[in-house]
Order: C-alpha cells, then sequence, then structure tokens
C-alpha cells in the first residue's frame, strides 16, 4: 500500500492548504453574506424590516451592497444568541465555534477533493509540476464548480429551492458526467470520443436541473449575485492552489517530476 | 492504460497499482459525500455556511 500512502499524504497536505486557503476567503467574501441573508431569514421572510440590528460592515463587499438593500446597511450581529437557521438538532454556536466548524468542513473535504485530484491524475501520469496543477485544478473547478453551479447556482438562506435529493443527485450526476466529457476530450486523440465527450457536459444541462416550483424569496436579488461571484471565485482560487500544491509536493516525492510524461499540456 | 516513465510508489505492479488508486478516490469520495451531502442534522449543521460557500444542495 505505497502508493495509497503516498497519495493520502500529498492529499493531506494539499488539502490542509488548499482548505485553510479556502476558509480565509469564505470568511472574508462569502461568510458575510451568508450572515446578511440570515437577517432577512430571520425577520420572516417576505417583509422588510427595519430593525435588524446593525453593526456597520468593515468588509470590502459591502459597498456594493447597500444599493439593492431595502434595509440600510443591514449586517448582521454575528454573535446573537439566536440558533443558526437549522432548528433541528445540534449547531455550532455563532461566533468562533460556528468559523472554527467551517475551518474544519473546508479542510476535511479540501482532503477529500485533493484525495480525488490526486488519485485520477496519477491514472493519466501525474502532475509533474506546479504548472500542470494550476491545469488540473481548473479541470476542477470546471468538474466541481462550473458544470453544477449552471443548474444549481449557490444559494443563500431563505431561498426557495426544490427537493434536496433530487438536487443532490441532478448535482452528483453532472459532476459524473462533466469528469468523464473532459477526461474524454483531454486524454483520447479521437475526434468522435471529443465530440462524445461535449455531449456529456452538455447533457446534464438539457435534461434540467430540478428548480422551485417558486422562486420567492427576501433575498435581494443583489445579495444573491454577490454571494454566486464571491462562491465561484473563492473555489476557483481554491481548486488552482489545490493544483498547484500537489503538483509542489508530487514533484519532491518523486524528484524527478520534470521527466514526467506531459500528460496535459 | 499508459504507466508513467515515474510515478509514486513506481514498484508496484498496475493491478495493485490500480486498486490503490481506486481506493484513494473513493476514500476522496466518501469525505465528500459525508461533509456535503449527509442529511443527518448535526453534520449539516455543522458544515452549513460550506455548503452554501460550495455551492452544494443545501436544506
Amino acid at each position: 500500500m505505497n502508493l495509497f500512502r503516498n497519495v493520502v499524504f500529498i492529499a493531506a497536505i494539499a488539502g490542509l492548504v488548499g482548505g485553510i486557503a479556502l476558509a480565509c476567503m469564505q470568511a472574508y467574501a462569502t461568510d458575510p453574506l451568508i450572515l446578511k441573508a440570515e437577517v432577512y431569514e430571520k425577520a420572516g421572510g417576505g417583509h422588510h424590516h427595519d430593525h435588524a440590528a446593525v453593526t456597520t460592515n468593515d468588509n470590502a463587499m459591502s459597498s456594493a451592497v447597500p444599493a439593492d438593500n431595502a434595509m440600510s446597511g443591514a449586517a448582521p450581529a454575528p454573535a446573537e444568541a439566536a440558533a443558526p437557521v437549522e432548528d433541528e438538532g445540534w449547531a455550532p454556536a455563532d461566533g468562533f465555534e460556528r468559523f472554527a466548524f467551517n475551518v474544519l468542513a473546508n479542510i476535511v473535504s479540501g482532503i477529500g477533493f485533493a484525495l480525488i485530484l490526486v488519485a485520477v491524475s496519477e491514472f493519466m501520469g501525474g502532475i509533474g509540476n506546479w504548472r500542470q496543477g494550476v491545469f488540473w485544478g481548473l479541470a476542477g473547478f470546471a468538474i466541481f464548480t462550473l458544470a453544477p453551479g449552471l443548474g444549481l447556482p449557490p444559494k443563500l438562506p431563505a431561498m426557495p429551492d426544490a427537493d434536496l435529493l433530487q438536487r443532490q443527485i441532478w448535482w452528483t450526476l453532472t459532476v459524473v458526467a462533466t469528469a468523464a466529457g473532459l477526461g474524454l476530450i483531454a486524454f483520447r486523440k479521437s475526434l468522435p470520443l471529443a465530440l462524445l465527450g461535449i455531449a456529456l457536459i452538455v447533457a446534464p444541462h438539457i435534461v434540467g436541473a430540478p428548480q422551485p416550483d417558486s422562486f420567492v424569496t427576501p433575498i435581494p436579488e443583489g445579495l444573491h449575485h454577490q454571494f454566486i461571484v464571491a462562491s465561484t471565485l473563492t473555489r476557483l482560487v481554491f481548486w488552482l492552489v489545490l493544483g498547484a500544491v500537489v503538483g509542489v509536493v508530487r514533484g519532491r516525492f518523486t524528484g524527478t517530476a520534470t521527466s514526467l510524461r506531459d500528460s496535459f499540456a | 492504460m499508459n504507466t508513467a516513465s515515474v510515478s509514486l510508489g513506481a514498484s508496484v505492479s498496475s493491478q495493485s497499482r490500480f486498486m490503490q488508486l481506486a481506493l484513494a478516490a473513493l476514500l476522496g469520495t466518501f469525505i465528500i459525500g459525508f461533509v456535503g451531502f449527509s442529511h443527518i442534522d448535526a453534520v449539516h449543521n455543522a458544515a452549513h455556511d460550506y455548503r452554501h460557500s460550495m455551492g452544494f444542495p443545501c436544506h
């Protein structure tokens, strides 16, 4: 199990670095928007409240917000005692605990993504250096972020959605189909197979993602748009970092990274 | 499947190589599934912000 151990080791380092980087970006870019959305969620939907307690925003993203917020400068107070969103079962307390669990989730699933990335890339000859890693990272971004995000854009709390299980099934099938399609295009030097690859990438979107019955939400359109941009960009950087780190660490391992088969570029 | 001239754990047979890589990918899939897709309330709540930020289907 020598190979397995090496793969896990590389994935652990890459996932740790990528996960921490992503958690930092989220703390700055997406988490404040989620907290803002929870103010709307707690307000009970539909009507706007004028008393949503407010501390002024100090993050850079906030400059664009007030324009489309009905209430002025509405930022939530994260330390508020109210339980976060879902009222069933245990949930981390707002503030540090919630942040800590978010960091943990980022690292753990960062390692998960890295395991898949390293394992699949080893089948294709391995990621030789950080630049190849960046391209692999771009592929990961396209597979896990872009493709499912077209049909199921990232949502804020208090936004309506279709049945959870159906969305999870569509999300998974879209990821698998996109990965297979990209693989056919990148690693099979055949026009018919490349065309099949394109068809695989497009197919899930012709089928269409499960959509909610109603799109009515108290969340302002502008806030949601901002969230989509922040969520997508942070994940782009995450994937590039993940791929690059895998390339660097793997190079240290083999010591002969530059002589690897030029499997991608 | 072409074998690379240099690979991690170069001495393993191709069948063992396949199994080990498949196992690693499976482990990764399992981890993502648990953090991002689990219907257990506590897991959902712990990773709630992460799921939203990552665009995982949530709620």
